[in-house]
């Protein structure tokens, strides 16, 4: 091929800071397949909401495998089972219940609700950090480190143990980046070998959550013992895993997006500032304008699915590009515009159907919150760098730095 | 305030619960009970929770004082949805 | 006047009168305000009561989770209207274009809508359903009189017909520790909804929490005592039930009385209208002011054979009225089908039981994800060879994709995998319904498109 396909384009990391040309392209074959063998590009709206809610669309990691190995779908040899987002139900539903005991309702109705207020104290202690600068790096100095803390606390994992597991989940991110350029197999190996290590350093705090439970998700998920019943110790290292990553790494790129996007948008800012209320809106209006996981690429279809005159044959791999389906012009009035004031925004960002974000309210919450303070606090902000040094990932895309400036903080109360 | 979910609409996803956990609540896994007629005091957990819904399926007055709030967002993707 | 001279006019000054002050009368009239009807509006209720939303009655009110007094429903926008609440309309002179009030006061339109729903059918006989501790849940005043009586401890419940109210009742007992009877002239609860495969599903559920459940048995008597107030119950199997507490919960009972003489189509079964919304007259001959929206109209559904569908669905309330509405001030061409696919939900025993098209037509069904015996999945309902109808229990997220199926007509037995298929689910069984109504072999309609705008009715002539 001279031309580079499409999905080479998206995800060529020289397109990052800017991908939605790319997607508009893409909308315009709304079911997309390039190459024998490789995925089904699925972007419009009504469509990738269709199939996350598609019984015949399987997350099973093994039919995925089956599929045709790629980056994704490689076996895992690590020896830890495939954690719930890469399961089908019953044993999705199954694991995420009892996942989901100590964090959500119908068991833990008020947990998040309880922790707003510890929430907005690291955020606050966080901005309280910056000092006398006047420029701070957001990504390393306050998106990173917050919902890093919170998701710590949450879990059970002691903070200070960050720059051990951040040298195992690197390379596990890495690896979901389905970038067709970069070595494999290489990324693929080092990859299970973080993920190795990642799970036998959960396995001794899990062992010690066993003798002596706490109050956190670790203890909660050792000890469960629900109408499920319990999880087996592999079991719980795979979701504990799981929650890890996930529990921090999209809110990062959330949060970071968002005071990016704030500061490229003033007038919203300065309207956040004066209304604190508006943060609700503004989030949602992020998730649907710059959401922090771009494309699901990991289901495949067990079933022969018609999408717009397009079979999609049985054993296909389908990647659902989330970004594009939530600028369908179809679906949105002036799509590429963001306006937290629109309406309907009803969006794709956190997914739909079984496997929607199981940590969405958290994020929410972790955003809302940050996105208020950082708002109220910085005095006259600016980038100082637009657009920002991007992390490689295609998938979850973010700013790897982001350098705003400004000319002191305010005080907590104004 | 006064509030009505669209329960055909619903599908547990619990958002409102999460944010609202006085006004919201799941009886078992995935039925929602909420009350109707919340407290004032809500106002700010009811505002959060009608937003956070993946499925824009509440509706509320009296979010903003004036008893327009809530309806419109609801409104608008209602008309979408039935369409379905 | 020509046609549009009249529409500008109706739409500016014209006379809308609204019978029905609930749930579809409310977002009627807020649709008419939200397309700029600009005329006087008028709407009448026999419920001393602004509209309030009803399902709360039967679960959250029952558990103390709400207040019975407190269910009134949020209003989308400002209504301007005027409101004639706590007197019924007793009459309508279709000629002269009034509607008669029970006060004697008569109120002039342009346009009617009638929106006066159902009410609990009672007890049949008089002098036992007069008794202290017999009850019927309708309305709030049922709901407040039934929740004292629930908050003062009885020793037992005993409720009259398993569908769905009265399995949310006997629901919300339980959880409070009140000893119930359920008795049922069916096999199973839910039968005449879901049919006999998800009844017996519904069962098991009743008798694990610990309800009395007493199928395939008719209530023969109600026995007070010397006070006046109901101490037992007579069963047809000879048996006999004490209990301070009955709840007759026989289904609904349409408000169509009012409308006798009044030359329309209506009867116990409601009000015939066309796909519009708009009444048909006893003759056959559809009216062209007079629409009918909710539970006491019938319309025609080109998914389903255009059989005149009566549903008293909490959705299709909503949706009717608004299309009503929309109809009511708009020009022939721009009018809109009713064409919502029939949805409802139950709350009971902790499961969330929903379906989506018309269970009732089903003459085969299938478990096509999960399982019964854990009380989570999802089956479909099959006539002549395609897909009527879902429903879920606790597996509310896949529905979306099964109202699909039905809207597209696709073949039954489905003939796809599925996830979380399991052995019971490799083929289609008897739906087992009591009595299944089956309209006429016909032509295949589907419905196409995603939004409101570009909806369309794909009409495909039979090919036999």
């Amino acid at each position: 091929m001279t031309h580079a396909s499409l999905l080479q384009r998206i995800t060529d990391y020289a397109h990052r800071a800017d991908p939605y040309p790319l997607y508009e392209e893409l909308r315009k074959t709304p079911v997309l397949h390039e190459e024998e063998g490789g995925p089904y590009l699925v972007s419009s709206y009504w469509d990738i909401a269709g199939l996350l809610h598609d019984p015949r669309v399987s997350s099973d990691a093994a039919n995925l495998a089956a599929a045709g190995a790629d980056v994704l779908g490689g076996p895992d040899e690590t020896g830890l089972p495939p954690s719930f987002i890469r399961l089908d139900p019953p044993e999705h539903d199954r694991l995420r219940r009892i996942a989901n005991r100590p964090f959500g309702p119908p068991h833990s109705p008020r947990l998040l609700d309880s922790l707003r207020d510890d929430l907005a104290e690291i955020v606050s202690g966080l901005i309280d950090g910056f000092g006398d600068a006047r420029e701070v790096d957001l990504v390393d100095q306050f998106a990173y480190p917050f919902p890093v803390t919170v998701i710590c606390r949450l879990l059970g994992v002691p903070r200070e143990d960050e720059p051990r597991f951040r040298a195992w989940v690197d390379p596990i991110v890495a690896n979901l980046d389905p970038d067709t350029e970069a070595g494999e197999a290489e990324r693929r190996r080092a990859a299970q070998e973080a993920r190795t290590h990642l799970g036998m350093y959960l396995a001794g705090l899990a062992e010690q959550r066993q003798r002596e439970p706490r109050d956190d998700m670790l203890s909660a998920l050792v000890t469960s013992q629900g109408p499920d019943g319990p999880m087996s110790v592999m079991e719980v290292l795979s979701t504990a895993v799981l929650l890890l990553i996930a529990g921090h790494e999209t809110t990062v790129n959330l949060i970071t997006n968002g005071m990016l996007t704030l500061l490229r948008h003033p007038e919203v800012l300065r309207r956040l500032r004066e209304d604190p209320d508006l943060v609700v809106r503004i989030v949602e209006e992020l998730l649907r304008y710059e959401p922090p996981v771009q494309f699901v690429p990991q289901r495949t279809c067990i079933a022969d699915i018609e999408v717009r005159g397009v079979t999609i044959p049985k054993g296909s791999r389908i990647w659902l590009v989330l970004a594009a389906g939530n600028r369908d012009p179809e679906r949105f009035k002036d799509p590429d515009r963001f306006d937290p004031d629109r309406e309907d925004i009803q969006h794709l960002g956190f997914g739909s159907g079984i496997h929607s974000c199981f940590g969405a309210p958290l994020a929410r919450m972790e955003t809302q919150i940050a996105l208020t303070a950082l708002a109220r606090r910085l005095d006259n902000p600016r980038l100082l760098e637009d657009p920002p040094p991007y992390r490689r990932n295609a998938v979850l895309r973010g700013p790897r730095h982001l350098r705003v400036g400004f000319d002191g903080l305010r005080p907590e109360r104004a | 305030m006064r509030l009505v979910v669209d329960l055909n609409r619903c599908q547990g996803y619990a958002q409102c619960v999460f944010f609202a956990p006085d006004v919201f609540a799941l009886h078992g896994e995935e039925a929602l009970v909420y009350d109707p007629h919340p407290d004032e005091v809500q106002r700010e957990r009811l505002a959060r929770a009608v937003a956070a819904c993946p499925v824009q399926a509440i509706t509320a007055e009296g979010l903003d004082g004036t008893g327009e709030t809530g309806e419109t967002a609801a409104g608008t993707g209602e008309a979408v949805l039935h369409g379905r | 006047m020509a046609g549009d001279d009249f529409l500008r006019w109706l739409r500016r000054e014209g006379r809308i009168v609204i019978v029905g002050a609930s749930l579809a009368g409310l977002r009627a009239a807020e649709t008419l305000r939200a397309e700029g009807f600009a005329g006087s509006l008028t709407l009448i209720g026999d419920e001393p009561y602004e509209p309030y939303d009803r399902p709360p009655l039967s679960k959250a009110v029952l558990l103390g989770k709400a207040s019975p007094h407190h269910t009134e429903l949020p209003r989308r926008r400002e209504i301007d209207a005027t409101w004639r609440l706590g007197v019924a309309a007793t009459g309508l002179d279709t000629a002269a274009k009034r509607v008669r009030l029970a006060d004697g006061d008569e109120v002039a339109y342009d346009r009617l809508l009638i929106a006066t729903g159902v009410r609990a059918r009672p007890w049949p006989r008089e002098s036992e359903a007069r008794l202290d501790g017999v009850f019927v849940l309708r309305t709030r005043d049922d709901a407040v009189r039934f929740r004292r009586r629930l908050d003062s401890s009885p020793g037992r419940v005993f409720v009259i017909g398993a569908g769905f109210t009265g399995s949310e009742i006997a629901s919300a007992c339980r959880e409070r520790g009140i000893a119930v009877t359920v008795a049922e002239r069916a096999d199973a609860p839910l039968v005449g909804a879901l049919g006999g495969v998800i009844g017996a599903v519904a069962g098991e559920l009743q008798r694990e929490h610990g309800v009395d459940l007493r199928t395939g048995v008719m209530v023969t008597a109600l026995e007070g005592d010397a006070a006046g107030r109901v101490r037992a119950a007579h069963l047809s199997d000879g048996t006999s039930v004490e209990t301070d507490v009955v709840v007759v919960s026989l289904g609904a009972t349409r408000n169509t009385e009012w409308l006798a003489g009044s030359g329309l189509g209506a009867g116990p079964r409601g009000i015939a209208c066309d796909a519009g919304c708009r009444a048909f007259d006893f003759r056959g001959i559809v009216t062209d002011d007079i629409f009918v929206a909710g539970d006491v109209a019938r319309s025609p559904h080109p998914l389903f054979g255009y059989q005149f569908l009566s549903l008293e669905h909490w959705g299709n309330a909503v949706t009717q009225a608004e299309t009503a509405a929309h109809n009511m001030i708009s020009a022939s061409s721009e009018r809109r089908p009713h064409i919502w696919v029939p949805a409802f939900w139950s709350a009971q025993f902790g499961v969330n039981i929903k379906s989506v098209g018309v269970p009732g037509m089903g003459e085969q069904i299938m478990i096509t994800q999960g399982s019964r015996a854990e009380r989570r999945f999802v089956a479909a309902y099959g006539y002549q060879g395609r897909v009527i109808a879902a429903v879920s229990f606790d597996n509310a997220r896949w529905l979306e994709f099964y109202q699909r199926l039905i809207e597209t007509a696709a073949p039954f037995p489905p003939d796809f995998a599925t996830v979380d298929r399991r052995a019971e689910g490799r083929a289609p069984m008897p739906a087992d319904f009591p009595d299944p109504s089956l309209p006429t072999h016909g032509p295949t309609v589907t419905l196409s498109g995603y939004s409101p705008a570009d909806r369309r009715l794909v009409f495909t002539p039979s090919r036999h």
